[in-house]
Formats: structure tokens, C-alpha cells, sequence
């Protein structure tokens, strides 16, 4: 807890402990990372937060990277490995053990009931998540726009998500948004 | 690579011509190799990819071993993606197979993005860059908005009055008061626990 001096101890603490509490993956814990790094801990503002996720989102690869930047952005190198692997250790030696039990003990059905029991809590960090990204993102009419637009086309069709990160690109190049 | 986003409108990466012919015991190399092609090609969400690398094209799981694998990883807190490595690695080599499927997955993704984040720390005051960034920022927000409402569907078909609640009451406590996660869930869960168990109890 006392680990304010240290950042890599800092990083290894806040993301030790929210590993446990991702419910629903990296997404659901925006807030969480949001609230901590900008909040409690001054590491960024809201903007640079927000293009944090926007440079994690422009990356391949799973949505755990917002991570891997924030312990970058706090202590370079090591900090984007010690983020990463505090983030995803816990959780992952849980996923071993619970897997290897359950293959011993097999079909019980609460893994059916945690689940539905998880989904909407998972939703509703999600939504949180999406609300405060909007907040800081979006500071114009145009730049609402532009996410209402990725909205709807991600939500109405198959389109690979990244041609929708390449239109706002460009026209936020084009001084826009 | 937002979660339960649509496939990919573009080709898949032709696995085949590239890989050993299915294996049924995988090597470490070959678990990291894997899943390092399966989160560069993961644009569109590193699930379809990793179905399509595991069961369509290396035939190293049936689709039902799949789906289960992943609902345990989906229902075990952390990324589940990341879950889903790990114990699938494990499943063929143990534990060095794990950190193999776990290494392929956020090495090579987690070079890309450090790469980036450098041009960022270097660059981020360029103005073109900086208008660039905000325009892309504002169409990630739009994607995970839709994948949010994506989620909500099902919930909504099936009249979950109950879990539409829930979800309402995170929403607010996390987005609006902004209240610790683990505050939130120290409540929620239980509470969310215990109305699935009613709803499901058996009728008498």
C-alpha cells in the first residue's frame, strides 16, 4: 500500500490488485486504471489517458496493452514489462488452477451461474468505461460525431474495426475533430 | 481488439501455408508461434482469431473444447484472452507451456505498441499528430460503445430485467461516482450472484 515512492513498485501493486477485480477483462477496468492514474496517483492527465487507449487500440494485439502504455508512460521499459506481467500473472495462475480442478470435477454447473451472474456487471464497467473515454475524447461537436459514427457502423456492421480507427485518423488530421 | 467484435472483413492470414501440418501435442515453439500470429492478426478482436489458429486451421482443440475453455477464461476476472493462453498452453506442456502461449500472445503486440508510445513521447506535441491521435481516440470510444450495445442486446431479448439493473447500477457507481472497482464488486457480485440463483432455482 505505502508505495508512492517506487513507481515500479507502484505499478506492481495497482496492477497486481486490479488483475483480481478485471471482471470481464481489460476493458471493464478502464475506469479503475482512469480513476487510479489520473486521480490517485497523477501519473497522466485525462487526455494523455485518452490517447494512451487510443495508441493501445491502433496496436494488434489483445486490449491488455492499455497496460503495457501506462507502465511505459510511468517508468519506461521496466514499467511496461512489470505492468503487463502484474496485470496478467495473478489472474493467470487463478485461470491454471481453477482450469486443472475443473478438469478433475467435471460439469458442475457454477461456472454457468458465476458467468450469468458476471455478464451484466462486466457490461456495466464496459459502458462506464466507454463514458468516461467519450468524456475526455470527445470536446467538440464534430469529435461526438465521429464517435457516434464508429458506433453505429461497428455496431451495424462487419467492417474490421480498424478502417473506423483509420477514418478518424485522418480526419482528425484534417483538423475535423 | 475490443472483445465480441465483429469478424474481420479482411482475408485470414493463410496459417496453413506457413504452419507444420496439426499437431496433437504442440511444442513451446510452436504454442508461441502461434498465438504471436494469432495477436498480430487481431485487429478485429484476438478471439476470432484464436479459434480460427486453434480449431479451424491447426485442428489443436474441437470447437466445444473451445467454447468451454474460453467460458472458464471468460468467467475468471483479468483478460480473458490472456486467460485463455495460459490454459491452453498448460493443457499441452504445463506450465513453460503456458508462459510460451502467454509470451507469443503480449510479446510481439507489446514491441508494436512500446514503438508507438516512444513516436508518442517524442512526437505527442506535433500538432498533426496530436489532431491524428484525437480523431482515432474518438472512433475507438465509438467501438467499444458498440461492442457495449452488442453485449446489451441478449440481455434485452431475453427481458433479464434483473441483470439490466445490475448493469445500470455499476454504470452509474463506476462511470458517474466513480467509486473504487473493488468497492463496487464487493457488493455487486454477491448481490448478482445471489438473484441468478433464485432466478435459476428449480420450480417446484
Amino acid at each position: 500500500m505505502n508505495s508512492n515512492g517506487n513507481p515500479i513498485l507502484a505499478l506492481i501493486w495497482t496492477f497486481g490488485l486490479m488483475s483480481l477485480f478485471a471482471v470481464g477483462g481489460a476493458n471493464s477496468a478502464i475506469p479503475e486504471m482512469n480513476r487510479i492514474a489520473v486521480d490517485v496517483r497523477h501519473w497522466m492527465s485525462d487526455k494523455e489517458f485518452a490517447d494512451l487507449f487510443a495508441i493501445s487500440q491502433l496496436s494488434p494485439g489483445p486490449n491488455v496493452l492499455i497496460v503495457t502504455l501506462i507502465g511505459y508512460s510511468v517508468a519506461g521499459i521496466a514499467g511496461a514489462l512489470v505492468a503487463t506481467v502484474a496485470m496478467c500473472g495473478p489472474t493467470a495462475a487463478l485461470a491454471y488452477c481453477v482450469s486443472r480442478l475443473l478438469r478433475r470435477s467435471q460439469h458442475s454447473r457454477w461456472p454457468a451461474i458465476i458467468q450469468a451472474a458476471l455478464v451484466p456487471l462486466s457490461i456495466g464497467l464496459m459502458a462506464a468505461s466507454a463514458l468516461i473515454l467519450a468524456r475526455s475524447s470527445d470536446q467538440s461537436v464534430l469529435a461526438a460525431l465521429m464517435t457516434l459514427a464508429a458506433a453505429v457502423v461497428a455496431f451495424a456492421t462487419r467492417l474490421n474495426p480498424f478502417w473506423m480507427l483509420l477514418a478518424g485518423g485522418i480526419f482528425g488530421l484534417a483538423g475535423l475533430i | 481488439m475490443l472483445p465480441d467484435s465483429p469478424p474481420a472483413a479482411t482475408p485470414a492470414p493463410d496459417f496453413a501455408s506457413s504452419a507444420p501440418p496439426p499437431l496433437p501435442q504442440p511444442g513451446l515453439a510452436e504454442l508461441f508461434i502461434a498465438f504471436a500470429k494469432i495477436s498480430l492478426a487481431g485487429f478485429g478482436g484476438v478471439l476470432i482469431w484464436a479459434r480460427r489458429g486453434i480449431v479451424e486451421q491447426r485442428r489443436w482443440m474441437t470447437a466445444d473444447e473451445f467454447n468451454e475453455t474460453y467460458a472458464l477464461c471468460h468467467f475468471l476476472p483479468g483478460p480473458n484472452i490472456v486467460n485463455l493462453s495460459v490454459v491452453f498452453g498448460s493443457r499441452f506442456r504445463g506450465i513453460p507451456g503456458g508462459v510460451a502461449a502467454f509470451a507469443g500472445l503480449v510479446g510481439p503486440p507489446m514491441l508494436i505498441a512500446i514503438m508507438l508510445a516512444a513516436v508518442y513521447a517524442h512526437y505527442g506535441e506535433i500538432d498533426a499528430l496530436r489532431r491524428t491521435l484525437a480523431g482515432v481516440a474518438c472512433a475507438a470510444v465509438g467501438l467499444l460503445i458498440a461492442v457495449v450495445f452488442k453485449m446489451i442486446t441478449p440481455l434485452i431479448e431475453k427481458r433479464d430485467g434483473a441483470g439490466l439493473v445490475m448493469l445500470a447500477a455499476v454504470f452509474v457507481a463506476i462511470g458517474f461516482l466513480r467509486l473504487p472497482l473493488q468497492i463496487v464488486l464487493l457488493v455487486a457480485i454477491p448481490v448478482s450472484l445471489a438473484v441468478t440463483i433464485f432466478q435459476r432455482r428449480p420450480k417446484a
